[in-house]
């Protein structure tokens, strides 16, 4: 899923204008499951932003609406009554969201409230680790289900570094060396013989260096 | 009571496990504290959510105090461990708001505990006198003073 975080309340102060409506709009999928941008965020942060304009007299009339989905026209349809009614939206959408939000509202202006991070998994209760990088070319069968690009510092795809100390990456202790898990799994399914290949040079014309990426369908389209 | 406190009002969440317990001896004891304190009584402190404090502070509220069992004896195991990190969570939000955090705070009694009870809500009741009335409030304040003939 697409992992999010809050901005801070004064980095929100910043950016609403003052003496407005605001409509605080939360999304029910990948960053509700993050915990930053679902219903109960969006009535956190409507709340905070209440008192920041009571407390410094910034005038602000705040809604709140959550609709399930925000990359996607037919739940944004949903919202259009919410939308029409107030002055700005602040999106806690993730940065796809809140683009599918602004694109279907030409005239109203629509912000960020969360930081789009990466996409990740819940690794523990409250602890979210990022797996994929979006490289556009999936390299996971090589390397035992673990990616390299994403979990090395390094994005080595012939490694390990040399750097490792004990299991831990070099460049942050606090994070198991991608090498080391990559090892243990090939070994744990009797793949090691994989780790005898050079790999050759990636491919970065898929991933973001190309430009921003679309997907056709022709089969689906209409 | 001074009569500053009687302009400012505190709620406490108190869970019916001790704190809510430790209220009701205090009554019995006549143990005097502020009467500015307005309890609600909780199932337990691990059942508020951020929202709650927010929400008690656009209410109205000055300070917010919430009061669990003492840790390692909650009913429900770690109910209040779970509050103490939503309070943690929700004065920094009030902090960033421009709320003093210390508006917000958690303690923990246990049922025999009436006189440690009165004296949290007394500490709270000075700490909202030192700060002031929440400026959520202020502006209403000025307005009833003007009133005032």
């Amino acid at each position: 899923m697409i992992v999010a975080e809050r901005k801070s309340i004064p980095e929100l102060l910043d950016m609403l204008p003052n003496n407005s409506k605001i409509l605080v709009l939360g999304c029910g999928t990948c960053v509700t499951v993050c915990l930053a941008g679902g219903e109960r965020e969006v009535s956190i942060i409507s709340s905070a932003l209440r008192i920041a304009s009571k407390a410094r007299g910034l005038g602000y009339e705040v809604s709140e609406f959550t609709i399930e989905r925000q990359c996607d026209n037919v739940f944004i349809e949903q919202a259009i009554e919410a939308i029409e009614k107030v002055d700005v939206v602040l999106s806690l959408g993730c940065g796809a969201g809140v683009q599918a939000i602004a694109e279907r509202f030409l005239k109203k202006p629509v912000y960020a409230g969360l930081n789009t991070k990466f996409l990740g998994i819940l690794e523990e209760r409250g602890v979210w680790t990022e797996k994929c990088s979006q490289c556009g070319s999936c390299v996971l069968h090589e390397y035992g289900g673990i990616c390299p690009v994403t979990r090395c510092a390094k994005h080595l795809l012939n490694g390990p570094c040399g750097g490792s100390r004990e299991d831990r990456c070099e460049v942050r202790p606090d994070r198991p060396c991608a090498w080391q898990l990559i090892y243990q799994r090939l070994k744990n399914i009797g793949e090691l013989e994989r780790l005898e290949k050079i790999e050759p040079p990636k491919k970065w014309s898929a991933s973001l260096s190309g430009g921003p990426r679309v997907i056709i369908r022709e089969d689906h389209r209409i | 009571m001074s009569s500053r406190d009687k302009e400012t009002t505190i709620v406490a969440f108190c869970c019916i496990y001790c704190a809510y317990a430790a209220a009701d001896l205090a009554g019995s004891m006549r143990l005097q504290y502020p009467s500015n304190v307005r309890i609600i009584r909780t199932p337990c402190t691990g059942r508020l959510e951020v929202e709650y404090f927010l929400r008690a502070f656009e209410n109205g509220a000055d300070g917010v105090l919430v009061a669990g069992c003492e840790e390692g004896s909650c009913h429900f195991k770690e109910g209040n461990l779970i509050a103490k990190r939503r309070v943690n969570y929700a004065r920094k939000l009030l902090a960033e708001s421009g709320l003093e955090a210390d508006r917000l705070k958690m303690v923990n009694v246990s049922a025999a505990m009436a006189r440690l009870f009165t004296e949290h809500v007394r500490e709270m009741a000075e700490t909202v006198q030192r700060l002031g009335p929440s400026p959520l409030n202020r502006a209403k304040t000025r307005a009833q003073q003007e009133i005032k003939p």
